[in-house]
């Protein structure tokens, strides 16, 4: 199952804007990163930097007036014959019959809030059965079966009955778990995971990863998990990329990330969190400053009002790109690469 | 805490909810949301309510501001370092002259905030209500809270509309201070919020409460930020106290198997921490039908005979520390500082 070092997703360079009657929203501004195979990437930032809007363009859902604007997706797969090609999302029509194809039965998504991605009128059971049906050549009674077996893998107690369940009957907890085996129907190769404990409590949250890690260690499929936490990031991600107002400001092996930090914004926010084993009542380092209204994006580096090692002349004036800094590490900060030499 | 005045003491409070059925709305049963809790608060500390979602932190907090009428139990609070007066069965006219010192922050700046009134209608408007007639005094002193809270004076004609989430915060924490009250009772006041800004949140909380002695009862679900702020702590399951305890004894030496486990599902910043996680079976007990005896015992590891039968009492284990179990004397339970000894930070 372990690929090689290939790839199975790559986005390069992905722009997505909304064109709104305020002005343009540049919502992903030019992300690149890798997902493989057995592998979980982390991706990270604060709200509204970008991270779902990163999903819904892989999936080619991107709603009005929203659309990517440049760059590529690229889906690596791996035919019979063992040549494998790479077919680019991007130029595929987001209503087209391969796009639809490939959205739930190759990339699955798994959202924050299970009960909006739910049908309320249809039972689980019934839901699983359609989802499978769609896109694998099976009876009702074996996807019937394959419901209740995906059921109580993903650990609903009881599973022949809880085919039967209607989603509002169940808790926040059961109903993600619902939402994860309606995701693993078509056996995605990509599981894309928006939030997906962020509504849950820690406990709770504790089960659903511990579930997560433990389907990828049984079927081997890429993991995307979006989160703003950073502890769920560190428990989790093999690779770690950090966003910023749309950007990607580093990028990297978990490890390195939080061990060897060298973004000042993603320095800056790992000091500014709280955790079980701080001192209670000292002041926290803060980031000054708050996240810029996205219809006002500085010119420059993004995040140059609010860093505390801004050059001035250089980060207000040009744009820093991923350079690597390391073994897989990537950063684009104007402290690790030289500054375009332009004359402005 | 020792020779400190106690503001606030809470004996045996519970909240039912009514469940009711049918064409005549008849009650079948009880939610118990808080069923019996008993705890007791020092002026100038901030004393912390955790648990996980449905315990009845918002409802205990909601009994104590008397914005619920508690079903039973006693809410002594303590006016103006005067004597004790149990406020759980007053009369809205009884009430009035206490309330201005309690006041309440709410998780969500967002819904919290009339859209329709400026911040000077919101962050005076109880000022109004306590007879400051006169509008150049309210001008003065909503300017002054702005400043206190970190906003500029410029802003006291804006709407909230205008403003970040962070800073619709510190407007609802502006009004709140209003009147000068002793006790802020804080609902989730950092949960809504990103990560830096719930940073700057917490600070201006700290140096608030060092600056005018306030006292906070904060509630909370999110473990790391509650060590954060707390200096003491009571961990709720079910409508229940279950363990209290100062803040670095409870997480590093719990004595409840719930508090264990709440501690060890804390996802740690830290990719060198990834340790074993003690992953609870099934899911918390619904409050119209806990379980007998011990609420925690489906799910307890250490459960015995016993837990199934006897409900365990909150009782001392330590002096200032208190646990409901059975078994508190004789499980060695793993705390926070049982992980591996975290990373220092960056330079
Ligand atoms: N339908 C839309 N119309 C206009 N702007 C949008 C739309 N959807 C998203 N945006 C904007 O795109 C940016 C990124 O949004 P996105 O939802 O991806 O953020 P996020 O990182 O997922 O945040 P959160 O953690 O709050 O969900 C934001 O500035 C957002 O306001
Ligand atoms: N108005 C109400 N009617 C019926 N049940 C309620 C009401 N308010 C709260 N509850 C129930 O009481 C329990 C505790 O609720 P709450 O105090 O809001 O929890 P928390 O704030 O800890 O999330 C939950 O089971 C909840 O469903
Ligand atoms: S490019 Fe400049 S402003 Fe941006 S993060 Fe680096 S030092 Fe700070
Ligand atoms: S009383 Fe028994 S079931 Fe309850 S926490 Fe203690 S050991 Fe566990
Ligand atoms: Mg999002
Ligand atoms: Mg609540």
């Amino acid at each position: 199952m372990q690929d090689d070092r290939q790839p199975i997703l790559s986005v390069r360079n992905l722009k997505t804007s909304f064109f709104t009657d305020e002005g343009i929203v540049r919502a992903v501004d030019g992300a690149s990163f890798d997902v493989h195979l057995g592998q979980t990437l982390g991706i990270v930032g604060e709200s509204g930097c970008g991270k779902s809007v990163t999903a819904l363009s892989i999936l080619g859902i991107v709603p009005r007036p929203g659309r990517i604007v440049e760059g590529e997706i690229l889906l690596r797969r791996e035919p019979e014959d063992g040549q494998a090609h790479e077919i680019a999302l991007t130029s595929l029509g987001d209503s087209s019959r391969e796009m639809r194809s490939i959205r739930g039965a190759e990339i699955a998504l798994v959202f924050q809030e299970p009960m909006t991605s739910l049908s309320p009128v249809h039972t689980i059971g019934n839901q699983i059965i359609g989802a499978a049906r769609l896109h694998r050549n099976l009876t009702r009674r074996e996807a019937g079966e394959l419901a209740v077996e995906l059921l109580s893998l993903v650990g609903i107690p009881r599973a022949e009955a809880a085919i039967d369940a209607y989603p509002f009957q169940l808790s926040g907890g059961l109903r993600q778990r619902a939402l994860i085996a309606l995701a693993l129907s078509c056996e995605p190769r990509i599981l894309i995971a928006d939030e997906p404990t962020t509504a849950l409590d820690v406990t709770t949250q504790a089960q659903i990863l511990d579930l997560l890690r433990s389907l990828q260690e049984q079927n081997g499929m890429a993991i995307m998990l979006i989160t703003h936490d950073m502890g769920v990031i560190a428990e989790m991600a093999d690779q770690v990329v950090v966003m910023y107002l749309g950007r990607v400001v580093e990028e990297g092996p978990v490890e390195t990330v939080f061990g060897e930090s060298k973004h000042p914004y993603t320095q800056s926010l790992l000091r500014s969190i709280p955790s079980i084993h701080s001192t209670p009542k000292v002041q926290l380092p803060t980031i000054t400053g708050t996240i810029p209204h996205p219809y006002n994006r500085p010119a420059g580096c993004p995040f140059h009002p609010r860093c505390p090692d801004v050059i001035p002349g250089v980060c207000d004036k040009h744009e820093p790109e991923l350079h690597s800094v390391g073994d897989e590490h990537l950063v684009s900060c104007f402290l690790y690469h030289p500054v375009p030499e332009t004359i402005s | 805490m020792e020779n400190e005045q106690v503001l606030l003491e809470v004996k045996g409070l519970r909240k039912f909810f009514p469940i009711r059925k049918g064409f005549w709305q008849r009650a079948v049963g009880h939610v118990r949301a808080v069923d019996g809790i008993d705890f007791h608060v020092y002026k100038g500390e901030t004393f912390g309510i955790v648990g996980e979602s449905g315990c009845g932190k918002t409802t205990a907090s909601r009994c104590i501001v008397r914005a619920l009428q508690p079903t039973a139990g006693e809410i002594h609070f303590r006016v103006n370092d005067g004597e004790m007066t149990d406020v759980a069965n007053l009369s809205r006219d009884e009430l009035q002259p206490l309330r201005r010192h309690m006041q309440m922050i709410f998780q969500d700046p967002f819904s919290s905030l009339n859209p329709r009134m400026t911040l000077f209608d919101i962050i005076g408007e109880p000022l109004l209500v306590n007879g400051v007639a006169d509008r150049r005094q309210r001008i003065e002193r909503v300017e002054e809270l702005l400043a206190l809270v970190g906003l500029r004076p410029e802003f006291l004609q804006r709407f909230p509309h205008a403003f970040s989430g962070g800073q619709r915060q510190r407007i609802g924490i502006a009004r709140a201070l209003a009147l000068n009250p002793s006790l802020i009772v804080a609902d989730e006041p950092v949960s809504a919020l990103d990560v830096s800004v719930q940073a700057q949140i917490l600070n201006l909380l700290l140096e608030l409460q060092e600056r005018l002695g306030l006292t906070y009862l904060f509630v909370a679900h999110d473990l790391s930020v509650v060590k954060h702020i707390c200096d003491r702590v009571a961990v709720m399951y079910v409508g229940r106290v279950v363990e209290t305890a100062q803040t670095q004894q409870l997480f590093e030496s719990p004595k409840h198997p719930y508090t264990e486990a709440l501690l060890s599902a804390v996802p740690q910043p830290d990719p060198t921490l990834r340790s074993q996680r003690i992953i609870l079976e099934g899911e918390v007990a619904d409050p119209a039908n806990p379980p007998s005896g011990c609420y925690f015992h489906p799910r307890c590891r250490y459960a015995v005979d016993l837990c199934r039968e006897q409900t365990p009492e909150l009782e001392e284990v330590e002096p200032g520390h208190a646990v409901s179990c059975h078994r508190a004397l004789e499980l060695d339970l793993a705390g926070t500082l049982d992980a591996p000894i975290p990373q220092t930070a960056h330079s």
